[in-house]
């Protein structure tokens, strides 16, 4: 617990540091990069302690506030999530002492907010107190809040920074309620008793369970509850998005995962709930991320697919769990937490990737970038690296939680009881479609930022980063490999992770049951090494055969056109287009056309594009319904001082009135 | 020792089964046609050649035949020959296959984008378009069969179809076959999905993503791709043909004729149909995954 404290120190210790010495970005950088290693360093030593050895670390210490105390507590599962949040924080604060270089933002409050962002985080996760937990989570929205709308005032931006706002509070509002339900059954708010809810009635539980998926649901960014994502995240600083996509939305699936732990065995249609809500976000997060020109808008709606993902896999184990399917319930659980691990990683390298090419090029739009991999080596092949890893392929981590994942669902076709076999299905389905569609998509994404000719003068001249941003992206595309090759050897760590519930944490046979996986994952490990050994092989023989061979250079060859131009070259749009035709009842995207036509014919235009289905459809009417309903109560707030005296002691009255009864 | 022979047949004879197809299409057609072997000497006129490469091009360019090439080698040592073992078989290796097809197909496309050309541009976005609705109908496809010899690894579910299991299943299996069938028609780029003959047009989805490749790339490609058809076909004819005797040289004369059947129903299909329109191929595909799905609903 010790380094613990140390390490949130430090991190508080860089943010007001930053107060002080902001006015220099030069000793700004230095200062908040080392005290972030040393707060790294430090919290990372008990984590990897309480992993290893499958212990609790308790404090706790009395609070002024009534009902609640002090308390904090890392268990493997709070440990599993404190890793990725140490580690991505800093290497997303070294990525931002270059990046807000580049950007007019104002440096104190950036590095501020920044700070108090990640130590909010670590404590969200290590709190063991009701109250507490609610304290941190809202520190967490506020700083993120801020740093979503600093920066140059323009409307999209505040729009962003107001519709995250409003959402993260709306879900806060369902935890409240659920954790004011938990203490009046449990006795307390402490987290300690909250394990007594296990035993709590059905109707109870239900309401408990819904409540947790719409309130952690709102902040992990599950469909429809997503909308603030694909908004905030391009709106805020790149480093930033990094940290929020990578780690901070995965809060919300530490608090599901914490509740469940809470509720003990799960209903049966807990589980079917969750998996369609994953599927539903894993299929439509990529459709809408396939219809986006915005880079960083992009990778926001594929967090919300891999959130889905990650959500196939917990709903899935729930499922086994229900139908007391032991290797189905761990398989797809370990699938699910591997998952949140490797996102962290690959979607905190895509969006470092995607700072860097906006910081050399000034936009997002992939459709005015292009050969940007020639001018910026480094950043291309890392963000190939994250677009490999993002896209289920293997070799990299991606595959390897999608592997398990399946894994589960095919135990449960073949081998599992009736109820196990159609949600089986529906994730073989469901993830070999969602695989698909995210390749095309990154296909897209990559090719048309960084292959071809450079479509704009802004591209043209790009140039490389500088270290300080290559260094944590090449830190994250290594992980992205090592994290793969390890994982048959880290199968011990979620087995830890999943002892913490009470349905699984007596006599299961984690070894026993993970065995067969491990078999696999270890023969996939040795085909990945294969594969690469293969390709040297293959490089080694075209290198010999074309040695003293003539290599020429000319155009691309244009099937005889001699003058092509950098503007034929297929946009990202029209790469997506017959998917999203496909598709089109669901993503309607509306075009706008101008076209050549005419005995004088101006320049024509073409522009298209994706509204998010539920902002258009669900919420913008419900909001405007309240909207204009609320005249009807606008008389009570007249600004008369009297009428609101009046209204206190009227309510007061009546409350009297109705303790005395 | 008999493990590596899987490996070895493809690489040996994956290149022929172009040959038989292109000799039946010649035969319905009344012409004499290229020689039998002639896919062999393209390849080695090929790998004999120097190369031309576009200056817009970077490594993602050579990388394209390369990880081609690389990939459908490694897929080889995971599946079996009918009766034959892979050289290495593990409880979900199918789902390894499979993915690392795709990944095969993300180089091929990356290659194909790193022209900037709009001809390769349409072929690559055509090509991710119908994997996308591929890949499904493979894995459900192989979930069923897997459901009916209860084991999710390539060997043992080879294996284990035996002529029994065709009397009690015959449905399942057909249905799966031929939504399988589609899909390998559609990987391969085979009519009614793609014209393997046509270079020059808009409607074309492989060939137009590796114009721009030449000389000894030009060759992994063709390789590559000769061996990627065998790779799918050896799935579709182990399933399909249930010669299970136990003696080596039965069994693997059972399953290299079936490859050859197949190659030649290939041409068939190929001399009396046209290719669809591009707009029907999802249609198609999607009706392959129905196929698949009621296969294994039945059962």
């Amino acid at each position: 617990m010790f380094f613990l404290f140390v390490s949130t120190g430090c991190i508080l210790l860089a943010g007001a540091g930053a107060l002080i010495v902001g006015a220099n970005p030069k000793i700004c950088s230095v200062w908040s990069s080392l005290l972030s290693l040393l707060a790294a360093i430090a919290g990372v030593i008990p984590c990897i302690q309480v992993l290893l050895s499958g212990e609790t670390l308790l404090y706790g210490t009395a609070w002024e506030i009534p009902h609640a105390t002090f308390s904090l507590c890392l268990d493997p599962l709070a440990a599993f999530f404190l890793v990725p949040i140490l580690g991505l924080g800093l290497l997303t604060a070294v990525f931002g002492t270059e990046y807000l270089a580049h950007e007019h933002a104002n440096l104190r409050a950036a590095w501020f907010c920044f700070h108090l962002l990640w130590a909010s985080m670590i404590l969200v996760v290590l709190a063991a107190d009701g109250l507490l937990f609610m304290v941190a989570w809202e520190i967490t929205v506020l700083s993120s809040f801020f740093l979503v709308i600093m920066g140059e005032h323009n409307p999209e931006k505040l729009r962003a920074g107001w519709v995250y706002l409003v959402a993260s509070h709306l879900g806060a509002a369902f935890l409240l309620i659920m954790f004011l339900l938990l203490a009046r059954d449990t006795g307390s708010l402490a987290f300690a008793s909250f394990s007594q809810a296990a035993q709590l009635p059905l109707a109870g539980k239900n309401l408990l369970f819904l409540l947790a998926i719409i309130g952690f649901g709102t902040k992990a960014g599950f469909i429809p509850l997503h909308i603030w994502l694909p908004e905030a995240h391009p709106a805020a600083p790149s480093h930033v998005s990094a940290l929020m996509s990578g780690v901070m939305i995965k809060t919300g699936i530490y608090g599901l995962i914490r509740t469940l732990f809470f509720l003990g065995n799960p209903e049966w249609w807990w589980g079917w709930t969750l998996l369609l809500i994953g599927l539903s976000s894993g299929i439509l997060g990529v459709l809408f991320a396939l219809a986006q020109h915005d880079l960083k808008r992009l990778l926001a709606y594929h967090s919300v697919e891999n959130i889905g993902i990650i959500a196939i896999g917990l709903g899935f184990g729930l499922i086994g769990l229900s139908s007391q399917n032991a290797i189905v319930a761990t398989l797809g659980l370990a699938g699910g937490l591997l998952h949140v691990l490797n996102h962290a990683v690959f979607k905190g390298l895509l969006f470092l990737g995607a700072g860097s090419v906006l910081v050399q090029t000034g936009t997002r739009d992939i459709d005015s970038l292009g050969g940007l991999l020639k001018k910026m080596p480094a950043t291309g092949f890392t963000f190939l690296v994250g677009c490999i890893s993002i896209s289920g392929l293997p070799p990299f981590n991606g595959f390897v939680s999608e592997f398990l994942i399946y894994m589960s669902a095919f135990h449960a076709v073949l081998y599992g009881a009736t109820s196990l076999n159609t949600p089986g299905l529906l994730i073989i389905l469901g993830l070999s479609l969602i695989g698909g569609l995210a390749a095309a998509c990154f296909v897209k994404a990559f090719s048309v930022v960084f292959l071809g000719n450079p479509r704009t003068k802004a591209a043209a001249g790009a140039r490389e980063s500088g270290m300080a941003m290559l260094l944590p992206m090449s830190i994250l595309a290594a992980l992205c490999l090592i994290i793969a090759v390890a994982s048959p050897w880290l199968m011990e760590i979620p087995a830890r992770v999943l002892q913490g519930h009470p349905q699984l944490a007596a006599g299961t046979d984690f070894t026993g049951i993970f065995k067969p996986a491990i078999q696999s994952m270890k023969l996939v490990t040795a085909g990945s090494v294969a594969l690469i050994a293969l390709l040297g092989l293959v490089i080694f023989i075209r290198r010999s055969l074309l040695s003293n061979r003539e290599i020429g250079s000319t155009v691309t060859w244009g099937c005889g056109y001699a003058k092509p131009t950098a503007a034929m070259q297929y946009t990202g749009s029209s790469f997506a287009q017959p998917l999203t035709t496909l598709f089109s009842s669901i993503l309607c995207t509306t075009s706008h056309v101008s076209g050549v036509d005419g005995y004088f014919p101006k320049a024509g235009s073409f522009s298209s594009h994706t509204n998010d289905l539920f902002e258009k459809k669900l919420f913008s009417p419900f909001f405007r319904l309240i909207e204009s309903n609320l005249h009807r109560v606008v008389w009570i707030q007249n600004g008369v001082v009297q009428l609101s005296v009046l209204f206190i002691a009227i309510t007061l009255l009546l409350l009297l009135i109705l303790g005395l009864a | 020792m008999t493990t590596f022979i899987h490996p070895l047949l493809a690489l040996i004879f994956a290149p022929l089964l172009r040959g038989i197809i292109n000799k039946t299409k010649a035969f319905f057609a009344g012409r004499q046609g290229p020689p039998l072997l002639q896919t062999y000497y393209d390849i080695s006129k090929l790998l004999r050649k120097g190369a031309v490469y576009s200056q817009t091009t970077s490594w993602v360019f050579l990388s394209g035949p390369l990880a081609g090439l690389a990939i459908s080698i490694l897929c080889l040592f995971f599946l079996p020959f009918g009766n034959i073992s892979a050289c290495v078989s593990f409880q979900g290796d199918l789902i390894l296959v499979i993915y690392l097809l795709g990944l095969l197909r993300f180089f091929t496309v990356l290659a194909a984008m790193d022209t900037g050309s709009a001809f390769e541009g349409m072929g690559a976005s055509r090509e991710m378009t119908f994997s996308a609705l591929a890949e499904p109908t493979m894995l459900f496809g192989l979930a069923a069969i897997a459901r009916k010899v209860h084991s999710f690894s390539l060997t043992p579910m080879i294996h284990d179809i035996t002529p029994q299991i065709w009397e009690t299943g015959a449905p399942t299996l057909a249905l799966v076959i031929s939504g399988l069938f589609l899909v390998f028609l559609a990987e391969n780029s085979r009519i009614p999905v793609d014209d393997p003959t046509t270079h020059l047009e808009l409607t074309m989805i492989h060939e137009v993503m590796i114009l721009d490749h030449s000389g000894v790339d030009l060759g992994f490609i063709e390789y590559a791709s000769s061996l990627k058809m065998w790779i799918l076909g050896s799935i579709l004819v182990g399933l399909a043909v249930p010669v299970r005797t136990g003696h080596l040289a039965i069994d693997i004369l059972a399953t290299l004729a079936g490859m050859v059947i197949l190659a030649i129903f290939i041409g068939c299909t190929e001399s009396t149909m046209a290719r669809f329109r591009l707009r029907l191929v999802p249609q198609l595909l999607v009706g392959a995954c129905v196929f698949s799905i009621i296969g294994f609903l039945i059962q």
